[in-house]
């Protein structure tokens, strides 16, 4: 008899997809609203189940959809990392939709919230299907529809601009899940299979023999590039800027620090469960990821400083932040990847949080998104200025805050691949010193005396709840960053 | 050699296809960069249904009980380009309804001009 918390990483996907079907016909826009928070805190539970029932286990399972066994069924497989990765989606969703009803009501257009909702459950059954995934082809398919629900997502505030960054969005969306599924075609020419443990058997195989190892690393490329150009990876990101600071509040908090994000445990599950990291280091794959990321960390970090803009500053930074995980994923090694999904965590809830106290100042600035209107906004509104704060200093590094933890674990890991100690400890250096640049210059014009006198905002409630939860959260992780690395590496042993 | 570049036909018209695909999708007119995004899906289409064609065998359609498998191409491919294909009207849709909004708002199908409009904030009254 199965046990039941195996079945959860099925309903969690299926309640989702349930609950976007669900939104459009319920014709009023709260009941809608509360539904979607409702399966939200389900699949929060379901995905925390998951983790502590695996880690308790010591053992990650396949899940046989219909029974039928490999090569025709389709699996999913959870384990301890997939637990984790799926309860951080889900709680950074739940937090982003608590603290963004408001702007739900006042952004997007009445008789279209409920579509809105559609989209945001698709895409938490997107972020899950790609946590859980065990099928090469599944996974596409998710990919696409994360693609086309984050780009209706962007689209929702129905502006000239936003729809314009939404087609160029949706380019390379579909420019990159061409590329995916050439790679799995090519993958499935040399090895007939598409489950991953099938896949990883005859990948070994192969490469042991000799025989089809360019097609396979051709194949891996395309993959690779396919998920770098929707996960906004240097030098793919052109699209996300546009995108992300073109949309309301809470839709640009959920793509810059979960949809991104999903791509790239995606991308983490292909490298480690069906490549393994030796072929990519010996395959050299390790170091072309590594100098796009060191690339991402520089590049987009100077591009930051230059914006005037403060949603498309912070944009620019999730690039460069994005270029952190896939330098630490260049690094070749486990703890290397454990740093990554490190990195991953820490930015969904620092990006997020910078995001939504951002979307407030410019709301007490009369809607002024330059940053030097924004001047003083700190003081209009005190609790979205500290968690921009405390997010901007987390994003430079200072110690007891999540971005520190991130840095210094990719640090770490750094020490145990001697070819790139160097270059990982001066990029990151280089890398924090350009973030304090305009971040700190950004939070001192946040909290100067405002050129006019405004009133002091008192946030809703519920926004004061999320940004609050955001904060705690941060210096949680800043604090206990080692024991959540020990559990990663525990999850990705058992991979 | 020419016979191994007969028995590669599909992958050789798959890539001619995918490189033609990816030259109309930098066009900056809308509607060609959306053919250009179906050439290439098409063409990988193509590449993964000549994965599981093999010359001599039919459709695998069981008609009768005791079939001989050997008979039949593989059937995974051509299902999984069934889906493929589904999602690539999709995206296509999608495409074209967000290409009817603006040129509604910027009379113009250039996305070039579109972006450069968008940006001054000039919106077709």
């Amino acid at each position: 008899m199965l046990p039941f918390y195996q079945n959860l990483p099925f309903f969690s996907i299926m309640l989702a997809m349930l609950v976007s079907i669900v939104c459009p016909l319920v014709k009023r826009t709260r009941p809608c609203y509360n539904l979607t928070v409702l399966a939200t805190a389900m699949l929060f539970i379901f995905s925390v189940i998951v983790a502590i029932c695996t880690g308790l286990q010591g053992e990650s399972f396949t899940y046989q959809l219909g029974h039928f066994p490999a090569p025709w069924g389709n699996e999913l497989r959870a384990g301890v990392l997939e637990g984790i990765m799926a309860a951080c989606f889900t709680g950074v969703m739940l937090l982003s939709l608590t603290g963004g009803h408001q702007d739900f009501e006042s952004d997007i257009e009445n008789g279209k919230q409920n579509l809105y909702f559609l989209m945001i459950n698709l895409l938490s059954a997107s972020l899950l299907a790609q946590v859980y995934t065990n099928d090469m082809f599944t996974g596409y398919v998710f990919l696409e529809i994360s693609g086309i629900a984050a780009c209706a997502v962007v689209m929702a505030t129905q502006t000239g601009l936003a729809i314009a960054c939404t087609i160029r969005y949706m380019i390379f969306n579909s420019l990159g899940s061409g590329l995916f599924l050439l790679g799995v075609a090519i993958l499935y020419r040399c090895t007939g299979q598409l489950l991953m443990e099938p896949l990883h058997n005859a990948v070994m195989l192969l490469s042991a023999q000799g025989s089809m190892v360019w097609p396979m690393i051709v194949s891996l490329g395309l993959m690779t590039v396919g998920l770098a150009a929707k996960s906004g990876q240097f030098p793919f990101h052109s699209w996300l800027p546009g995108a992300h600071s073109n949309a309301t509040t809470t839709s640009s908090a959920i793509l810059s620090g979960l949809v991104l994000k999903g791509y790239i445990i995606f991308e983490i599950k292909i490298i480690v469960r069906v490549f393994s990291l030796e072929l990519l280091r010996q395959w050299h794959l390790t170091d072309i990821l590594f100098l796009f990321g060191v690339g991402g960390m520089i590049i987009a970090s100077l591009r930051a400083r230059k914006e005037e803009q403060a949603k498309r500053m912070i944009a620019f930074s999730t690039v460069a932040q994005i270029g952190y995980i896939y330098a630490a994923l260049g690094l070749g090694t486990k703890l290397g990847i454990a740093a990554a999904c490190f990195q991953v965590i820490a930015h969904a809830f620092t990006k997020t949080m910078l995001f939504a106290s951002v979307g407030t100042l410019i709301d007490v600035s009369g809607h002024e998104k330059r940053l030097h209107y924004l001047r003083g906004s700190a003081r209009r509104a005190p609790l979205a200025g500290a968690a921009f704060t405390l997010g901007g200093l987390s994003l430079c590094g200072l110690p007891l805050l999540a971005g520190f933890g991130a840095k210094y674990l990719i640090a770490n890991a750094s020490f145990y691949n001697r070819y790139l100690t160097v270059a990982m400890l001066l990029a990151l250096a280089f890398s924090s010193l350009l973030n304090a640049l305009y971040y700190l210059p950004a939070i001192i014009n946040f909290w100067m005396p405002p050129l006019e006198d405004y009133p002091v905002v008192r946030s809703d409630r519920s926004r004061r709840f999320s940004l609050i939860a955001f904060m705690i959260v941060n210096v949680a992780l800043g604090v206990w960053f080692v024991p959540i690395m020990n559990l990663l590496l525990h999850g990705i042993e058992l991979l | 050699m020419l016979e191994h570049i007969i028995n590669m036909r599909f992958e050789i018209a798959a890539v001619f296809l995918f490189a033609i695909g990816f030259m109309t999708l930098l066009h900056p007119n809308l509607i060609k960069k959306i053919i250009g995004i179906n050439i290439m899906d098409t063409s990988i289409f193509l590449f993964l249904a000549a994965a599981g064609y093999v010359d001599g065998r039919t459709a695998p359609i069981v008609t009768g009980l005791g079939a001989d498998p050997s008979q039949y191409i593989n059937p995974v491919p051509s299902g999984l380009v069934l889906t493929g294909i589904v999602v690539s009207v999709s995206t296509t849709a999608f495409f074209l309804a967000l290409t009817i909004r603006l040129y509604r708002k910027y009379n113009s199908l250039n996305l070039d001009k579109i972006l450069l409009l968008a940006r001054k904030g000039k919106e077709k009254v």
